[in-house]
């Protein structure tokens, strides 16, 4: 199982939520807490008073202790929130008036200040406030302890209260947060976006290097992907340069075998060596020519990465053409038949690219062409084009594609016995691509091949 | 585990004991009477009050006819004796209806009452009621009546300071002709006279003077209307003014006077005992009393004005008696024997 990777604003989103969930539930939890301590404190703060108030009405005497309990004390208790309350007053061991059975504080030293305590009573949890005085009784001091006590409700309510809104908070902190880090992760990943769109946006023969402002973090990126570019560039111009050599020297040797056969053909007295040889020399061309494309081809591909641009008439390269191709044609009674429109035709482009492309096309055409018919070389203008039009009458497509005969090194089923390369159209689509133009080839009515290249006017 | 005694069986064993002598012990009953479910019911309702069966009567018979499948069993008794079944004896009833607001406080705040909210105790004022226990059903306050008769031309007083002035000149006739309840047998006299010695000092100068002129002491309020409709008595001090109303309607002789430096306002109030069987049927009753059918059998049948914040802010002097802890303060052992130490002190002179 390969593990895919996550989108990186989908982890970077993941992230930021993660955070901002923990950050609001410590919101909450912090909320809560310190409003649960700030509820005990207000509590505690009127159950001492309550306590320290009925402390000071005790009095001695020579009967026994007794209190006035104060009225007020206790409405005051109530006027917080309506919890129950109660109360005990000890002198000495015994209970003197209260709830006896109101637990009493464990630590023993409760003099100064009332101490807080929790604890259940009568079924409920009950806040108690212990206080103790002195009190002389027949001129002896008697320890009396006043608690006064309260259930919890109106705290529970009041922390209640602050939870509800400390979760209601939390949720508001957590869903801003939501949306926050969703924006904040479309922003920040807006220049790899960028970056990646200008990258993918680029030709399959675009191989410049990337001139892109992007953030710091992704420039070793950059310059890794640039570098990449470089050895692409460099890889591809040495093995064109290396086909050209190649082609090259293969063609100068040929040339000499060529020659020599021809001179042993001649001279030979046998019919069936001569057989033999004029076969040699046929593969041979075949090679040599082979070679010839080789080369022109890895000059279009080396060419198009650095278009030179410059007008071209078209009129006049195709007149020259037809003068190159006229003895060819003569020889195999093929009649040429050129058809320009009056004056000059100009595009911008690559003179020997756009010759090469023209020159493949007649060749082709002049190649499988039968005896005695005719070719029509034709240069129409129409909505800013340039089209030339080659139409012959020769063995068509046999029904297969422009896209298939346009790959190197593939020709057609039924090429037979003519020489080629597999080459030619394969320039030529190059050239058109490479100049922004298209190449179509289709078969003509009535049998033949019509190819049309189309290239933009200047 | 196998004891001889398991633990429960003695605990339940030690509670019959305790239900039994509860039983032996019973606290006084007043009257009691049964309203028998109007279509033959299977169910009854068991309500212990203070207020008489006179009064409130007619409010059951107006609960039946909303609810003619239940019995009402009505048990009237004192305040003290009240509170004694449901705190001290433990008894079972499934609402107790009781004027003594400190007594019904302390049952609520000791936890012998049971929580008891829906749509009509939510609509009660936050003044009116503590907690989800305690619920009051109507206000009333507590009037000084005068005879008009043996007054003659003295004015009649309109604050205590004119009291005090009027019994002080006029010892020949009010000597022995005073009334006014008995704090240490009537919770009702006990809450008024506290709360009044809460109010103010002229309270305890007041009872002076009384004490010097030979009052008289009571535990009902009837009893006092009774004596000074027949002219035993020239004035009576801390009456509620909602019995006193309806008794003395039409009797050009006596005067209900509501004091106007004070007149404490009492607020008749309920509860669900936690010792309840049927709380469902309490609390169905509870909130008849304070929907608009009970509402309006207990103002125009039983004569009692209702808990309405209008009357109160109308009357600036009425101070109702607060539902708070305050009110535990006097039931306190050692604030209840100082109280009425001093009470004694001042009344029982001679």
């Amino acid at each position: 199982m390969k593990r895919t990777a996550v989108s990186l604003q989908l982890r970077l989103v993941f992230q930021l939520l993660a955070i901002a969930a923990l950050l609001a539930v410590v919101l909450y939890l912090t909320v809560r807490t310190v409003a649960d301590q700030a509820a005990e404190a207000t509590q505690d703060g009127v159950l001492g008073a309550a306590t320290l108030a009925i402390s000071e009405r005790l009095q001695g005497g020579d009967d026994g202790v007794s209190v006035d309990l104060p009225y007020e004390a206790f409405s005051i208790l109530g006027s917080i929130s309506a919890d129950r309350v109660f109360y005990r007053i000890d002198a000495g061991a015994a209970t003197l008036t209260g709830y006896d059975d109101l637990p009493l504080p464990e630590v023993a030293d409760i003099a100064l200040r009332p101490v807080f305590y929790t604890r259940d009573y009568r079924g409920a949890e009950v806040r108690i406030a212990a206080v103790s005085r002195t009190v002389l009784v027949a001129r002896r001091p008697v320890a009396v302890t006043v608690l006064v006590a309260q259930t919890r409700q109106g705290k529970e309510a009041i922390a209640q209260g602050v939870a509800q809104r400390a979760a209601a908070l939390g949720l508001g902190f957590f869903a801003l947060a939501a949306l926050l880090s969703l924006l904040a992760a479309k922003s920040s990943l807006r220049p790899i976006n960028r970056l990646a769109e200008a990258v993918e946006r680029r030709g399959p023969q675009d191989l410049r290097f990337v001139d892109h402002p992007t953030p710091v973090e992704l420039r070793p990126l950059i310059s890794a992907l640039n570098g990449f570019i470089a050895r692409l560039r460099a890889g591809l111009s040495r093995t064109e340069t290396f086909i050209a050599e190649a082609a090259h020297h293969i063609r100068t040797p040929l040339a000499v075998v060529r020659a020599r056969a021809e001179i042993a053909m001649r001279q030979s007295p046998s019919e069936e060596a001569r057989e033999e040889i004029r076969a040699l020399i046929r593969a041979v061309e075949e090679s040599s020519r082979t070679a010839g494309q080789l080369l022109a081809h890895a000059t279009v591909v080396n060419r198009s990465d650095q278009l030179i641009e410059e007008p071209v008439d078209l009129t006049r390269l195709m007149r020259d053409l037809v003068a190159t191709f006229q003895p060819t044609a003569e020889l195999r009674d093929i009649a040429l038949r050129l058809d320009l429109p009056e004056g000059e035709v100009t595009v911008r482009g690559d003179r020997p690219l756009l010759e090469a492309a023209l020159r493949n096309l007649l060749d082709n055409a002049v190649k499988y062409s039968p005896e005695e018919t005719l070719i029509e070389f034709q240069l129409t203008c129409a909505d800013g084009h340039a089209e030339v039009i080659v139409a012959d009458r020769g063995r068509g497509l046999s029904g297969q594609g422009q896209a298939q005969l346009a790959k190197r090194f593939v020709r057609g089923t039924n090429a037979g016995d003519v020489i080629g390369s597999g080459l030619g159209l394969t320039i030529v689509d190059e050239v058109a691509t490479a100049h922004g133009g298209t190449f179509t080839l289709a078969d003509r009515e009535g049998g033949g091949t019509c190819a049309r290249l189309s290239l933009p006017l200047s | 585990m196998r004891a001889a005694f398991p633990a429960p069986v003695l605990t339940l064993a030690v509670m019959a004991l305790f239900l039994w002598c509860a039983a032996a012990a019973a606290f006084e009953v007043e009257e009691e009477r049964l309203f028998p479910a109007p279509d033959g019911g299977g169910r009854e309702v068991s309500i212990l009050s203070t207020t008489d069966t006179s009064v409130l009567g007619p409010v059951v018979e107006a609960y039946q006819r909303r609810h003619p499948g239940i019995a009402v069993r009505y048990t009237v008794a004192s305040s003290q004796e009240v509170f004694a079944a449901i705190a001290d004896e433990g008894r079972s009833f499934d609402l107790v209806i009781s004027s003594a607001m400190d007594l019904q406080m302390k049952l609520a705040n000791d936890g012998l009452a049971r929580a008891h909210r829906s749509a009509r105790t939510d609509a009660v004022p936050p003044w009116a009621r503590w907690q989800d226990n305690l619920y009051a059903f109507a206000q009333e306050n507590v009037v000084l009546l005068i005879s008009r008769k043996a007054l003659g031309p003295l004015p009649l007083p309109q604050t205590r300071r004119d009291l005090i002035e009027l019994l002080r000149e006029n010892t020949a006739l009010f000597r022995g002709r005073v009334g006014t309840y008995d704090p240490a047998l009537s919770g009702a006299g006990y809450l008024f006279a506290t709360q009044d010695s809460r109010q103010s000092d002229s309270f305890w100068r007041l009872a002076e003077v009384m004490g010097s002129l030979a009052p008289r002491f009571y535990t009902a309020t009837n009893e006092m209307i009774d004596d000074i409709k027949t002219g035993k008595l020239v004035l009576a001090y801390n009456i509620l003014g909602s019995y006193a109303g309806p008794r003395l309607a039409g009797d050009p002789d006596v005067a209900i006077v509501e004091l106007q430096d004070y007149t404490l306002t009492l607020l008749r109030t309920a509860i669900i005992p936690a010792t309840s069987k049927a709380p469902d049927l309490g609390g169905e009753f509870l909130d008849f009393l304070l929907g608009p059918e009970g509402k309006a059998a207990i103002r125009d049948e039983a004569g009692l004005p209702l808990i309405d914040a209008a009357a109160l802010a109308a009357h600036p002097y009425l101070r109702p008696m607060r539902l708070d802890p305050g009110l535990l303060v006097f039931l306190d052992r050692l604030k209840r024997r100082d109280f009425l130490d001093e009470w004694n002190s001042a009344l029982m002179r001679n």
